[in-house]
């Protein structure tokens, strides 16, 4: 029997590979995943343009698009994976396997983050070259780091929303849908989420969306942000830890109280 | 080492239905009718136990209590009450200790994803119990091999038909080498070849290391007579027999069984049930012919079957003395056949 280490690793890495895989495999994905939103972003980059706004703005958009693609990654393939999960019968192997269900959540995030940092490339460069979009960071370690905590801190999130779907059902698509939406206008996705009056925007801060936009926007475009950007990074490091343990403790409540309520191996519920 | 590999005592398994509301917010009725009327007892008081090395049948009908009995074995369900080891350990407590030393098959699974083919979907299964990757692929090549998929082995699992996606999960469950393995109805949906393929490597594999265990549910009579040391007759949740095939045979062979023919539009069989002499008796009914076992407590009671289906206008096409099966057993056990159209002669007239 391998080292818990070992395998765990060897876990997430197994998890990681489907998504990848598809990744190479499906071909719908560039028209589906890049072409639209880049569409979405030139209604409103005109309408900025319509109206004089700061170049900066489209660069707002673009990278809006981009990090909206991991939006939707964390809530439809970690939240609701396990749910699919579950109805495809994987669910009851990975539980049933000596693997912690924290490596297989740390596989799907992996795999999400590799295909999605693909996706919202794509975005990024066609956004970038269609709509000349000016791009001056003043530290691109900075915003690298950025861009990783973010990641952390939304996958994070994910893993805790894949926790609570292990044992809630139809109940927790809901949540996804009413999750996806109103986040777009919380996080500033099209827009400086300066312009939110304050309260909201602290409210919305807890979103780590809405920080990491804001950081990376900072860095990207040197605009004023919400707050400093070594506070927000700091704000998200945390975010990522407190989901983390979240989700861990989460996962070993809801999967004890899945096992004796029967929705484990329950499907179509 | 433990010798016993599985034991259960007094395991009990209740579902409760979700108790309905008018509205989201308003209260659940709560009365104690309503609660009873809501649970569904699957399992109830089981107590069992299988040897090291030994491959230990379940037999009973759908509904009957087999799965869950395995869900909660495999760790993915918890007992309502009673206590459930495997290899020494308990189900609830040491689920964690228990995983790597087993694995589960069940018929009819659709786990898997698609994108991937049967190799890569079989690598995955074996790295999450940390299967290193080389022997993993050797287990994978020796076990595509024996069900016969070698070729299909680069196929994406969407491209499978149903049998070979089986065929895939059967795999699936030996490339880990569980310690104890349990199978869920493995054959379920397989052409007989496969099937035979299936059986006879079952019968291969526990010959290797004596001290694996295997556990299998299975619908067909013939399978369990064949592969199983000992087994368990199960329905509605209670174990009705526990032996070896052979025993349980004979303790059936005290009621001497026939089996009669009838022409259809047969009257008076489910009478038969009641004539002196007779123990029970089943029809089934088909297109062309009502096919009726009756045992009997002593064998000169034919005669008055014959006479009372004769005299009832019943036309007599065949009549056979049959030497006792496993279904018999279950037959006189549970006192229904396996199959779902074979039902109590009286429940059949209805």
């Amino acid at each position: 029997m391998p080292s818990t280490f070992r395998l765990f690793v060897s876990a997430a890495l197994a998890r990681t590979y489907p998504r990848v895989a598809w990744l190479f495999r499906s071909n719908s994905w560039m028209i589906q995943e890049t072409v639209l939103p880049v569409l979405a972003v030139a209604a409103f980059a005109y309408a900025y343009r319509a109206m004089n706004a700061p170049e900066a703005y489209t660069g707002f958009l673009v990278l809006g698009a981009a990090m909206t693609t991991f939006w939707l990654n964390v809530l439809w393939g970690m939240g609701a994976q396990l749910y699919w999960e579950r109805d495809s019968g994987n669910l009851e192997l990975y539980v049933m396997s000596p693997a912690p269900m924290m490596a297989i959540l740390t596989g799907m995030a992996l795999g999400g983050m590799t295909t999605t940092i693909v996706r919202a490339t794509a975005i990024v460069i066609a956004g970038v070259l269609m709509f000349d979009v000016p791009i001056n960071p003043s530290s691109w370690w900075l915003l690298v780091l950025a861009f990783f905590v973010t990641l952390a801190a939304l996958y994070g999130l994910g893993m805790l929303f894949a926790s609570v779907f292990l044992l809630w059902g139809r109940e927790a698509w809901h949540l996804v849908n009413l999750l996806q939406e109103p986040v777009y206008l919380l996080s500033g996705t099209n827009f400086p989420v300066t312009v939110l009056p304050r309260m909201i925007a602290l409210v919305a801060s807890a979103i780590p969306l809405t920080l990491g936009m804001d950081a990376m926007r900072q860095v990207l475009f040197r605009t004023p942000g919400l707050f400093e950007v070594w506070v927000e990074l700091s704000v998200l490091g945390g975010l990522a830890v407190v989901f983390f343990f979240c989700a861990r403790w989460g996962l070993r409540y809801l999967e004890r109280r899945a096992r004796e309520e029967g929705k484990l191996t329950v499907r179509w519920q | 080492m433990n010798p016993i590999a599985i034991g259960t005592n007094n395991l009990s398994r209740t579902y409760r239905k979700a108790r309905k509301r008018r509205w989201w917010w308003s209260k659940p009725k709560s009365s104690t009718e309503a609660n009873e009327a809501q649970e569904f007892i699957a399992l109830d008081q089981v107590s069992l136990e299988v040897p090291q090395g030994e491959l230990f049948g379940l037999l009973g009908p759908n509904g009957a209590g087999k799965t869950t009995l395995i869900k909660i074995l495999t760790t993915l369900l918890a007992p309502s009450a009673g206590t459930a080891q495997v290899d020494g350990l308990d189900v609830v407590k040491d689920a964690q200790k228990i995983r790597p030393l087993i694995n589960m098959v069940s018929g009819g699974e659709s786990s898997g994803y698609g994108i991937l083919n049967v190799r890569e979907n079989l690598w995955l299964f074996a790295r999450i119990y940390g299967v290193p990757t080389a022997l993993a692929k050797e287990r994978i090549e020796r076990m595509l091999g024996v069900v016969g998929m070698t070729e299909k082995g680069d196929s994406r699992i969407s491209h499978l038909s149903t049998g070979q996606r089986q065929k895939m999960n059967f795999c699936r469950g030996f490339i880990t080498d569980p310690k104890i393995l349990f199978l869920d109805e493995p054959t379920l949906g397989l052409d007989v070849t496969s099937a035979r393929g299936i059986r006879a490597f079952i019968k291969e594999w526990m010959k290797e290391k004596p001290d694996r265990t295997l556990l299998l549910t299975t619908h067909y009579m013939a399978e369990a007579d064949e592969l199983c040391d000992r087994l368990a007759i199960i329905d509605k949740g209670k174990v009705l027999a526990c032996d070896s095939p052979a025993n349980l045979k004979r303790q059936v062979q005290k009621y001497p069984l026939y089996e009669l023919s009838l022409a259809p539009g047969a009257n008076g069989w489910a009478e038969v049930e009641s004539l002196p002499g007779v123990h029970q008796s089943t029809a089934t009914t088909t297109p062309t012919t009502v096919e009726l076992k009756v045992s009997l407590h002593d064998e000169p009671a034919i005669g008055a079957v014959v006479q009372s289906l004769v005299t009832s206008g019943g036309r007599i096409l065949t009549m056979k003395k049959v030497e006792p099966t496993l279904e018999d057993v279950f037959i006189e056990r549970v006192g229904h056949g396996l199959s779902d159209e074979a039902t109590p002669a009286s429940v059949a007239q209805e």
